[in-house]
């Protein structure tokens, strides 16, 4: 059976099941007695053990069917939430995400049986219930809910047929049948359990019967069989003239098909029956007629009181196992987005094309060009909007799994302390936010590891024994900032002074003018760590630079604020997208440039009197703010404009909370540009070149990024 | 025929566009080939290496442009009506061009019409070549693209 095209959405399912698995027990750990949460996760194991079982990975079923027994006893209440147990949960967590992940590479699960793991959990069970032994075979038969009471209640018990309520016409229907001296049969067909494609087989039944007869009626409704929405039977009234084994023959040549039980009904049988349940109904005059008549067919057909019996607890469990808290998405293949971020950049090009045309004055008279014009900037906007929102997504998707890393931190470093996190709604692109999840994780570690103080310090410190990480991320202009930051000793500049020196990164007389932020920054460069022990979390110095190669590849930047006894503050800015931005176009010597409209913080007309001089560089003083000039024609390796001009424009750029200003010629105005990039054999040496855009014209125009001026 | 397809036994015949640097001869396989444009308007690009003469926009690509004369250190001439750019796709979304003086031919060149390089070739550097062709009473040089397209400047 070719199970391919499920294993996509097997894995996004597993991932979203062992994601709230996690999350609850994290709940759990702290609170042991709440009992939505342990419904929840027996719920979430459950419905791991079906998907698992169904794809043939009997590993991994094996193991989420331990885990389930476990917390169908403490649901029982037989058995309490212990710290050990919740590791020993979490370890199979780990194991299980091991299989997806191997699942996810090869298709197969593996070969590892996790035995210890398995046995860990049968020995918090038995020492959990003190009744051992008894739990193992009292759940083989759930896996087998139909076939195992089937048998206890003998054949009879298969005749689920009997439990089929007739409306009106369908009696008629049967009548009509009898007088042309159709048969009427009843069946329950029993599809394999191993079956996949339930809906499938059901329907290439039907259309096996169909050649044959008529289908009165079907139990479920052909419709929910359609949708799968039945257990591994369903039951059927079919007319026909030819003799049941035909029929039933028929059934069975369908593949997978596990048995078929029925036989041929007299037409009273079926009006008595009908009878019974019509009074039934309005005897207890009940809402939910076909629930509720059920009983009463019973009644008349005592025989299917076994089956009902196996029936429903099948379907019980199927509602209890049914949807749980599935995130409402929709899932896009990143290709197709990519397709159509192509089409927009084209159809913004043509825009800019046509822009140029009315601005050129051969159709500057014509109002209804213009017009058209407004009309297609509005379109492209929109739709560049909306594509962009597609692509968006909250970085929820990466936070999820911080908890449990920070609990598991906790335990192995031995320090007390609590991740608090804020604005996990917060959107970005989604090629962003799968780059960020590895140098977020490395930030926390590094703030668990070397931010936080030990226990005992803290107390010896005055502070809370329980320290606390945060992080936050909110949205700032064009920019999202992510910061994480703990409440621990801080940085010791003057130890990374001496750490710097001694290693040979600077020198000692370097290190008497270095400001304490630049000695910071030190952190960042490669194979620098402070950390006086090198421990497995962290410690090895390829955290932080990793982390600052990594946001810088995405655009974006890291800062850090610390201050020592108090905590530091690690600050990732990142742009919000990363294709389409709004620029402001500049003239510097005669070539044209872009700036991001998001960096740009002010434009200024300067008067050339007005430029000081501090440390021999050029600044100007704006409103209070001390602002370094950049001559962006130097820079660029570009002639000096020769006409001394008495004042000159300033384009005022802003990174953070740091401000520069760049001297341009002329300014031709707003436009959004796409982002191309230069390709990798081009190397720019400053990297203040970040890309290149087509004009309207054609014409290529290179993207400055204000970040590496300032 | 025999002893050369055991040398080398890839291909029997390659093609070759044959370009045009002053008066010599240079080919370039032509499975590398993406495109040939006439000469258009180049976007310097600052503080990048030397021979990268800038970027082209090529059918809504932006493409980096590098002078053939600049990169094996020849000196630079006018611009003709016969200047071309010819685009390489070494890798498939990587396109370079390089800008050559004028495109002659295609020629098939079988293994046998192929010599190793000649070491006492000395009116160029003999690393971006790596093999001579003969074609008729031509010799067409046969550039290393790998090498010209690579990072590091020849002086």
């Amino acid at each position: 059976m070719d199970v391919n095209q499920y294993l996509e959405i097997f894995l996004d399912e597993t991932n979203e099941h062992l994601q709230s698995l996690s999350d609850q027990l994290m709940i759990l750990e702290n609170e042991p007695e709440n009992e939505d949460t342990i419904n929840e996760i027996f719920r979430a194991a459950h419905s791991l053990k079906g998907m698992a079982g169904t794809m043939g990975y009997k590993r991994m079923q094996a193991l989420t069917h331990d885990m389930e027994n476990v917390f169908s006893e403490i649901r029982n209440g037989k058995m309490k939430v212990t710290s050990q147990l919740v590791d020993v949960l979490f370890q199979t967590l780990d194991a299980l995400e091991e299989y997806k992940n191997t699942i996810q590479e090869t298709q197969d699960e593996g070969t590892n049986d996790n035995a210890a793991i398995i046995q860990a959990l049968q020995k918090c069970l038995d020492e959990g219930t003190g009744a051992p032994a008894e739990e193992a075979p009292k759940e083989k038969k759930e896996e087998a809910p139909a076939a195992a009471p089937a048998a206890d209640a003998g054949d009879s018990g298969d005749k689920k047929w009997k439990n089929i309520t007739l409306q009106e016409h369908e009696i008629n229907a049967l009548k009509e049948a009898e007088e042309k001296k159709m048969k009427i049969y009843g069946c329950t067909v029993f599809v394999q359990e191993s079956c996949i494609l339930k809906a499938a087989r059901a329907f290439l039944v039907f259309k096996a019967i169909e050649e044959l007869g008529e289908i009165i009626i079907s139990d479920p409704s052909t419709q929910d069989i359609e949708d799968e929405k039945f257990d591994f039977d369903f039951s059927l009234y079919i007319v026909s003239s030819e003799p049941y084994e035909k029929v039933a023959d028929a059934i069975k040549s369908v593949s997978e098909i596990d048995r078929v039980v029925g036989e041929k009904i007299e037409i009273e049988e079926i009006l008595e029956g009908a009878q019974a349940a019509a009074k039934a109904e309005e005897a207890e005059a009940a809402p939910q007629v076909q629930e509720e008549s059920k009983p009463a067919v019973q009644e008349a057909a005592p025989a299917a009181a076994p089956a009902q019996a196996a029936g429903g607890n099948a379907p019980a469990k199927k509602a209890g196992a049914g949807k749980p808290v599935v995130n409402r998405t929709v899932r896009v293949d990143i290709e197709k987005l990519d397709v159509l971020m192509n089409l927009v950049s084209e159809l913004i090009i043509a825009k800019n094309s046509l822009v140029s045309y009315s601005s050129g004055g051969q159709a500057g008279n014509n109002s209804s060009f213009n017009e058209q014009i407004e009309y297609l900037e509005s379109v492209t906007t929109n739709l560049h909007e909306s594509v962009m929102k597609v692509r968006m997504v909250p970085i929820e998707s990466i936070t999820t799994k911080f908890p449990r890393m920070i609990r598991d931190l906790s335990k192995k470093l031995n320090k007390k302390m609590e991740l608090y996190m804020s604005g996990e709604d917060t959107e970005l692109d989604r090629t962003v936010v799968d780059e960020i999840g590895d140098p977020l994780m490395h930030m926390l570690r590094n703030s668990a590891d070397h931010g936080l103080e030990s226990t005992e310090d803290r107390v010896a410190n005055g502070k809370n024994p329980v320290g606390s990480i945060f992080l936050d991320a909110y949205q700032d202009g064009n920019n999202v900032v992510i910061e994480v930051k703990d409440d621990g000793r801080g940085i010791d500049v003057e130890a990374v002074k001496r750490k710097a020196i001694e290693r040979g990164t600077i020198t000692p007389e370097q290190g008497e003018t270095m400001s304490s932020k630049e000695i910071i920054d030190l952190l960042f460069l490669p194979s620098f760590s402070t950390a006086k022990v090198v421990s497995d979390v962290s410690g090895r110095g390829v955290g932080l630079d990793v982390v600052k190669s990594k946001i810088e590849a995405l655009g974006g930047d890291v800062s850090v604020k610390t201050k020592l006894g108090e905590g530091s503050t690690f600050s990732i800015r990142l742009p919000l997208t990363l294709a389409i931005i709004q620029a402001l176009m500049v003239i510097v010597g005669g070539e044209k440039y872009a700036i991001s409209l998001g960096s740009i913080d002010t434009i200024e007309d300067i008067s050339v009197d007005e430029i000081k001089y501090v440390e021999a560089k050029e600044v100007i003083n704006l409103r209070g703010n001390v602002i370094p000039i950049v001559r962006l024609h130097e820079v660029l390796g570009l002639e000096a404009s020769e006409d001394n001009k008495d004042s000159m424009i300033v384009v005022i750029v802003k990174k953070g909370d740091q401000y520069a200003g760049l001297v341009v010629d002329e300014l031709i105005g707003q436009q959004e540009i796409v982002i191309k990039s230069l390709g990798k054999y081009i190397n720019c040496t400053s990297r203040m070149i970040s890309g290149a855009t087509i004009l309207g014209d054609g014409e290529v125009a290179l993207i400055i990024d204000a970040n590496c001026l300032i | 025929m025999d002893e050369i397809s055991l040398m080398n036994n890839e291909y029997d015949t390659t093609q070759y566009i044959v370009i045009n640097i002053g008066d010599e001869q240079y080919g370039i396989d032509i499975k590398y080939v993406d495109n040939i444009v006439r000469m258009q308007k180049i976007t310097r690009v600052p503080n990048c290496q030397e021979y990268f003469k800038g970027v082209i926009n090529l059918r809504g690509e932006v493409v980096p442009v590098m002078s053939f004369r600049m990169k094996v250190g020849l000196p630079e001439t006018e611009l003709t009506n016969k200047t071309r750019i010819i685009i390489i796709k070494l890798e498939p979304n990587a396109p370079v061009g390089i800008i050559v003086d004028a495109v002659r031919e295609v020629v098939t060149l079988g293994e046998n019409n192929v010599d190793e390089a000649a070491k006492s070739s000395t009116s160029n550097d003999p690393s971006y070549i790596n093999g001579i062709g003969k074609c008729g009473e031509t010799l067409i040089s046969l550039l290393d693209l790998n090498v010209v397209i690579s990072e590091k400047e020849k002086e």
